[in-house]
């Protein structure tokens, strides 16, 4: 579903990517493990061209993603859900879930708040698959944060995509709404056989949810591996490379120290 | 008694060219004013000179002649009118305009400057000149009037729409583009949710100030209570001018009033 081969990314003078390779087949849930400026989002960002990457290749979903792709075409293929959930406070939850339908349906008909009942009726139904039901004509931003994140969820699955990017969905959550939110991603996304793309940094969460773990660190992929073979060298690996290189000043509260902590303590990095 | 017990906390400049500098800018300040004053003749003493013509003028306003309320009706409802399309017809060019004046929405360079500056040049020239501009083209009547309200107000209202669409979340629009919106629905649903609340208070704002505008466009022969206020003073009626001013004075404050209740309401209850 997805292939990327050596894919760089450099703003100005400073790499980003090095050189990635990584492969997501048809419904997995692959977790993206990494520190803060590892490359996490920027890797995402290129699957969907909101980036646009310099080199290497990318496949997805049966495009080739890098030059010449229809953009929008692509774009309604792989949906994406944020860490700030990016819904829209002052909309009701269904119309926000059906913003996830705006791709696919004719601009002048959408401009005006029509769309089929086809869609309607998805829309409800990706609401109930994220517990919302209830929720559907209640303003946004009465939910709480972990209820806007399910409804980004709910929006990308109003998509039909067949890819789901989501960069650090529960970085600003707490802990039991985090869950909440994965555990509705992965169940969803296995419901309808949609590959997830998912941006950690949280090591206990990846664990839990991954099928498979992609560690990423300095823009390179440092592991590639089930969740069971993820060992602490690696992790090492992963929240060390970003200080190893950067020289980190003896005595610091280095990364090394980092692994060893709760997923929460690192949560907000 | 205690000779410290009050401290002056005010940070003075602690060296000797902060000192300088202080001084240097108070002197400047101080000639400044005086020479503004000079050019626009401020005198307390022609003013107290004045007082007495001024006690005459209002002796002979007083009591305001009720007899030309009946007159007024029309003018007053006209003023209304004049002030609800001049303030419609604003909006009207402000939004487009509004987008490309938005910087945050990437549009053209060139086309961003060149509504910035048309905005500010169709704001920079009062509503009684543009209206004297219209009467001259169109004749006189309320319609230049509307006309003087409305291109003001679109370079007052483009600016403020502009100002409302660079403070929105830019997060939404890029969600929205992640699942292949094109730009007009990225606008309808990403943009508009998001300044709807600012603009209409904006539009409410703009519509006070048209009122009071309207009331004196008819100054200029655009229509309005103005015409009735002028034809007044001309002819020495002045307890009729006085019950002009009162009934300007009672639209304007209820138009305020009604305005800033509606704004507080959108702002304040929209929540739910």
């Amino acid at each position: 579903m997805i292939r990327i081969r050596q894919l760089t990314k450099q703003y100005g003078d400073n790499p980003v990517l090095r050189g990635v390779d990584l492969d997501a087949g048809a419904g997995e849930f692959v977790v993206v493990l990494g520190q803060s400026g590892a490359g996490k989002s920027t890797l995402l960002r290129c699957i969907n061209r909101l980036v646009v990457a310099d080199a290497g290749e990318l496949h997805v979903a049966g495009m080739d993603a890098t030059a010449g792709v229809d953009t929008r075409a692509l774009r309604r293929q792989v949906a994406m859900i944020f860490q700030q959930h990016h819904v829209l406070p002052r909309l009701s939850v269904l119309r926000n879930v059906l913003t996830g339908r705006l791709g696919a349906v004719s601009t002048l008909g959408s401009a005006l708040q029509i769309f089929s009942r086809e869609d309607v009726a998805l829309a409800h139904d990706c609401l109930a698959r994220v517990g919302l039901a209830g929720k559907a004509q209640a303003r946004t931003d009465s939910l709480s944060g972990g209820q806007m994140q399910r409804v980004g969820i709910a929006r990308a699955l109003a998509q039909r995509p067949r890819v789901i990017l989501a960069d650090e969905p529960v970085a600003s959550l707490d802990p039991a709404s985090a869950r909440r939110v994965l555990h509705d991603l992965r169940e969803a996304s296995r419901g309808l056989g949609i590959t997830v793309l998912c941006n950690l940094h949280q090591v206990d969460y990846a664990r839990e949810f991954g099928d498979r773990i992609v560690g990423l660190a300095q823009g390179r992929v440092v592991f590639d591996g089930v969740p069971a073979q993820l060992a602490d060298a690696d992790l090492e690996r992963i929240y060390d490379g970003g200080d190893a290189a950067a020289a980190p000043l003896p005595g610091t509260p280095g990364a090394p120290a980092q692994v060893s902590r709760p997923a929460f303590v690192t949560a907000g990095a | 008694m205690t000779p410290h017990r009050y401290q002056w906390v005010v940070p003075l400049p602690q060296s000797a060219r902060g000192r300088a500098s202080l001084f240097a800018t108070l002197v400047a300040g101080c000639a400044l004013l005086h020479w503004s004053a000079g050019g626009a003749q401020l005198s307390w003493g022609e003013l107290a000179a004045g007082l007495p013509q001024i006690a005459d003028f209002l002796s002979r306003t007083l009591p305001p002649d009720p007899g030309i309320l009946s007159r007024l009706v029309a003018p007053a409802i006209e003023t209304v009118q004049i002030a609800v399309w001049g303030t419609l017809l604003g909006i009207v060019p402000a939004i487009p305009l509004s987008f490309l004046a938005a910087r945050n929405l990437n549009g053209p360079r060139w086309a961003y400057h060149l509504t910035r500056q048309f905005l500010n040049v169709t704001r920079s020239i009062n509503e009684l000149i543009l209206a004297l501009v219209f009467v001259s083209a169109v004749g006189l009547g309320p319609f230049p009037g509307v006309l003087a309200l409305a291109l003001h107000g679109a370079g007052m209202l483009g600016k403020f729409f502009a100002e409302a669409i660079e403070e929105i979340d830019a997060g939404p629009l890029e969600a929205l583009r992640a699942t292949g919106a094109r730009p007009l629905q990225i606008v309808v649903f990403g943009v508009l949710p998001q300044v709807v609340t600012a603009w209409i208070a904006v539009v409410l704002y703009r519509f006070e100030v048209n009122l009071r505008s309207a009331t004196v466009l008819g100054m200029v022969g655009a229509g309005g209570l103005g015409f009735e206020l002028v034809s007044s003073l001309k002819l020495f009626r002045y307890p009729e001018t006085a019950t002009c001013i009162i009934v300007i004075a009672v639209m304007v404050v209820v138009a305020d009033t009604l305005s800033s209740r509606l704004r507080h309401a959108i702002q304040h209850g929209g929540r739910s």
